[in-house]
């Protein structure tokens, strides 16, 4: 007798449910925005008494209830603010900043570790605005930290590399290099271009 | 019956379909794998503003979402005016303190301080509204915060 071999099962239907699986899925998915500006909030004091800070070191930006911007007293268009803050922060009034090259006006900042960008808003300002104007300010900052990561990074074998890289590395677990150092020259850098953006309740 | 059958020219050969499985389980897995579950239903539009400085969400240390922005369609009785959602409802302001010690309470302790609050708001969102919060953030002490965009040129926000 001869022995019966068993039948095949007809995979015709495969498609169909992986079909449906995959139209469940494709219904489903949101992919995520993980990303974003990163802040960090001033801890409530009590009454402490301000600090005395000269006018020139402070930056003022202004945004009204209608989107307008006011930059030290003047009307500004959003675009032109990353230019005025880099050139206000990079100034270097009193000379003590060995790694500036702005023009030592002596009507603007001392050094980048004085200067303070002050932002005020209404509340009728836009989000949308809001969040232009801030990308603007820490942009100015990277600039300035880029250059200067440029700069240190070299000397400390970390060539062709921003500060905005070595920021990503530092976090990256498959970085090949010594994190440790940069870690240092990251945090070297940060000293030199503090960021120092106090937001006007 | 003829002794030489005439072969069947039925024009162009059928397409064999046996790969097309295949092809739909590669899509498959991939919307698997790429796939995160909503955490929240949304009721408020969020569409969120661009920017270009940005710095990934560190998804190490834990995120609590608040969201702003006007009520979407069928959540008209709550008003046209921007309106803030914790969970899955709209909230108070006065509730933002309160969402911030339950997320906390929910932690283990050595990661409380590491708490990172992620603000997703509209960018037809006020400002009035994302500065309360802020305020209210500050007086619990959550000072780290995020704010949500996706990329883009951030001139783009405003039109």
């Amino acid at each position: 007798m001869a022995k019966r071999s068993a039948p095949e099962v007809n995979a015709g239907s495969m498609a169909d449910i992986a079909f449906l699986l995959l139209i469940f899925f494709l219904v489903t998915t949101t992919i995520e925005k993980d990303s974003g500006l990163n802040r960090k909030l001033p801890p409530m004091e009590e009454d402490v008494d301000p600090p005395i800070i000269k006018q020139r070191n402070i930056f003022t930006v202004l945004l009204n209830g209608k989107d307008q911007l006011l930059v030290e007293e003047e009307l500004m268009e959003i675009k032109d603010l990353r230019a005025a803050a880099i050139e206000f922060l990079d100034n270097n009034g009193d000379g003590t900043c060995t790694y500036c090259k702005g023009p030592k006006n002596s009507s603007s900042s001392d050094n980048p570790d004085k200067a303070i960008i002050s932002l005020k808003n209404d509340r009728e300002t836009s989000y949308a605005t809001y969040i232009s104007v801030q990308n603007e300010l820490v942009a100015a900052y990277n600039v300035l930290r880029n250059r200067r990561a440029l700069e240190v990074g070299p000397q400390n074998g970390f060539t062709d590399m921003n500060f905005v890289e070595m920021q990503k590395n530092y976090k990256d677990a498959r970085f090949v290099g010594n994190k440790t150092k940069l870690k240092e020259v990251i945090n070297q850098i940060k000293v030199e271009f503090p960021q120092k953006l106090s937001e006007v309740q | 019956m003829s002794k030489f059958k005439k072969k069947s020219d039925g024009g162009t050969p059928a397409i064999s379909t046996a790969s097309l499985p295949d092809i739909v389980f590669m899509l498959l897995f991939f919307f698997m794998v790429a796939t995160v579950m909503r955490e929240n239903s949304l009721k408020i539009k969020n569409s969120l503003p661009v920017a270009n400085q940005v710095e990934k969400l560190d998804k190490k240390n834990p995120v609590s979402y608040i969201y702003m922005g006007k009520p979407s369609a069928g959540y008209e009785k709550f008003g046209t005016e921007s309106r803030i959602q914790l969970n899955d409802q709209f909230a108070e302001l006065s509730e933002v303190g309160a969402f911030i010690g339950a997320e906390r309470a929910a932690l283990r302790e050595e990661l409380i301080p590491f708490l990172t609050v992620a603000l997703k708001v509209d960018k037809d969102a006020n400002m009035g509204i994302v500065g309360d919060v802020k305020q209210e953030l500050r007086k619990v002490n959550a000072l780290k915060i995020n704010y949500t965009t996706g990329v883009g040129d951030a001139l783009n926000n405003i039109k």
